[in-house]
């Protein structure tokens, strides 16, 4: 074997080690105002029971990411220009499309944000979620219906068969939420994509989902991919943690140690801007600037505008994804200095 | 929902009150001699002429005269016109001709506008797409009497498919003054659905639906076109309510004898009874059809319900 051209890919390990492996999958998005690159040679993998954090701003690619993985990016404007997405092995890129909606759900199913929306107003819940055995196993409207019921209450929904009939819009947002989780889990798929699953819920209310969903990923064994930019959340459920910035990994890690000692200039301004009760009164240092415009990134170090120790390297020269202690990678020129702060 | 029902029926009650006492002004402040039109050129002894207006009441003023046509409505009597003709036996006969033609503008527009905006949505930009755009434009753009003639001439008349007068062919009569009538709604059907579609597909549930495995048929036909038709369908509703109140120019191209052009020629020859009870009709049909969208609405859509 021949060593390829340079690239972030993270683990190139035998295809099939691992349950996911997404290897330099670049998206982008065609539009009028130019080519958004949304995501830049992602690479990760994912285990079975694992749960696999991916951290970013709004715009840093981690959700177009989890759509890819999912097939269900509008083409056009969407375009997957690179990559694989291996499950068990098998690119799903390269399967037919019948086989590849067959996934769909099945095999690796996705809960959105904003279940309200994400929900169909205009059908029961136990419609859509009994849907999911109709279509996938041809189960009978009645006997689908059946499992509906068992799967909301198995999410914990109070008196769930009287409740099959009622829709979207007569639950409170974290029941909402939980039809969803339902509705994803009904098929007893071996991955999970949680798209920032609490993000519109209320703090309390976030707690009980996120435990939901670990005792659910607990009861199956199924990896899950948590899509957040909420810390506190990563830092209590994750194993390991990939933060994403301008469509790339900056750095991946066991989650203790990403937190315990962040090893990006990126990373460390995230950690900074968060407020924690150990340092009340103590003014939050937010990370300068904006986010780049993907139709526009920056050359070099695409973090380098907002960067506090950023040099001419940084500018010219774009930083691999690379092993700086075992087990851990950042794309930073500097960031072994970074370590040691 | 039944409460809710009744409430707007009795509701009904003050407008047509109301509205019967306009068009019965505006036909009082008419100019002209309703009794001298009747004549026209024949002489006639004053002695008949006053014993006619005596029976029409046309001597008493505005409010009695309304008063007398209340009275009269309220026993079930419409009046009658002045050849003695009982205005609710002219509705009876007329009504039906109205109905049909109704009817075939509406499956007109229902069809060809349906089929036309959900091709052109589902392929938004796409050559078919831009040809609606273009064809509704420029259908919406041409007047219906225009548009009348022009089919009565090369359809009809140059290409003889179809009957250009009358309604002596039975529903095939009805195909060419039903299209006409129904073009610009066609368009507007068109567009509505398009525009309603292309919304809907952004709309998150769909993403979900997709990430269900669902194959592209039951995302599209199901999960979208059933949110995306509820625009359309109340549409469609109130359309057929106001098909209904008065095609006046279709109908009078087509020569055809319905509800519009009689209270056309009531207008005309200053025939009060038959004015104001036929657009008396037109306005509860009007009513009535804004009744059946707002509960066809909540029977669609299950976020809405009446209290």
């Amino acid at each position: 074997m021949t060593v390829t051209a340079p690239s972030d890919s993270l683990h190139p390990t035998v295809p099939g080690a691992h349950l996911l492996e997404v290897e330099d999958l670049s998206v982008e998005f065609r539009t009028e105002y130019g080519t958004v690159r949304a995501v830049n040679e992602l690479s990760y993998h994912l285990d079975r029971g694992e749960t696999l954090a991916i951290l970013g701003e709004s715009g840093s690619g981690k959700s177009v990411s989890a759509q890819a993985i999912m097939g269900i990016i509008d083409t056009p404007p969407g375009f997957i220009t690179s990559g694989e997405i291996r499950y068990q092995g098998r690119d799903i890129l390269q399967m037919p499309k019948e086989e590849q909606r067959a996934m769909r759900g099945a095999e690796i199913a996705i809960v959105f944000q904003d279940a309200l929306s994400a929900l169909n107003p205009v059908f029961t819940v136990g419609a859509q979620i009994a849907e999911m055995f109709r279509v996938h196993r041809g189960t009978s409207k009645k006997e689908a219906m059946v499992h509906a019921g068992e799967l909301m209450d198995k999410v914990r929904i109070p008196s769930a068969k009287d409740r099959l009939k009622d829709y979207p819009h007569q639950f409170s947002g974290g029941m909402r939420q939980r039809v969803m989780m339902a509705m994803a889990l009904a098929l007893d798929p071996k991955i999970l994509i949680a798209d920032e699953p609490t993000t519109a819920l209320d703090v309390t209310v976030q707690a009980q989902i996120m435990d939901l969903l670990l005792e659910l990923q607990a009861d199956n064994g199924m990896g899950l991919i948590l899509i957040t930019h909420d810390l506190g959340v990563v830092g209590e459920v994750a194993d390991r943690v990939a933060v994403m910035y301008a469509g790339r990994i900056v750095e991946t890690g066991g989650i203790n140690e990403v937190f315990g000692n962040p090893g990006h200039p990126y990373t460390v301004g995230l950690m900074n801007s968060v407020p924690r009760v150990d340092q009340r009164g103590m003014r939050l240092s937010p990370i300068v600037g904006a986010p780049p415009n993907l139709a526009d990134i920056p050359p070099g170090c695409s973090f380098h505008p907002r960067c506090p120790r950023a040099e001419v390297r940084c500018r010219e020269e774009r930083p691999l994804l690379r092993e700086v202690v075992l087990g851990r990678r950042s794309a930073c020129h500097f960031a072994e200095e970074v370590l040691d702060v | 929902m039944g409460r809710y029902i009744a409430r707007r029926l009795l509701l009904t009650i003050p407008v047509l009150l109301g509205s019967t006492f306009l068009i019965f002004a505006m036909v009082y402040a008419l100019p002209g001699d309703p009794i001298a039109a009747l004549v026209g050129d024949r002489r006639i002894s004053p002695s008949v002429v006053a014993e006619l207006k005596d029976r029409y009441n046309l001597n008493d003023p505005l409010h009695v005269q309304y008063a007398k046509y209340l009275g009269g409505l309220v026993q079930g009597d419409l009046g009658t016109d002045f050849s003695g003709r009982s205005v609710a036996g002219t509705v009876k006969e007329r009504f039906p001709v109205t109905l049909k033609l109704a009817i075939v503008a509406i499956v007109f527009e229902a069809v060809i506008g349906l089929i036309a905006g959900i091709l052109s949505g589902i392929r938004k930009g796409s050559f078919f797409d831009n040809l609606v755009l273009v064809s509704t434009i420029f259908v919406v753009s041409i007047p219906v009497f225009v548009l009348g003639f022009l089919a009565q001439l090369s359809l009809g008349l140059k290409l003889g498919l179809f009957p250009i007068s009358g309604i002596s062919e039975g529903w095939y009569s009805y195909l060419l003054p039903g299209f006409v009538l129904a073009t610009l709604s066609i368009a507007y059907v068109a567009r509505l659905t398009r525009t309603s579609l292309v919304e809907n597909l952004r709309n998150d549930y769909v993403r979900t639906a997709k990430a269900k495995g669902l194959p592209p048929r039951t995302v599209i036909g199901k999960h979208t076109m059933r949110n995306s038709l509820i625009p359309v369908v109340t549409f469609l509703g109130a359309d057929f309510g106001a098909l209904l109140s008065g095609a006046i120019v279709t109908e009078g191209i087509f020569n055809l004898p319905g509800l519009g052009r009689t209270v056309y020629q009531a207008v005309l020859s200053g025939e009060g009874a038959v004015t104001v009870g036929i657009v008396t009709l037109f306005i509860f049909i009007y009513i009535f059809f804004n009744l059946v969208v707002d509960v066809l609405y909540a029977a669609l859509d299950p976020r809405i319900r009446y209290e």
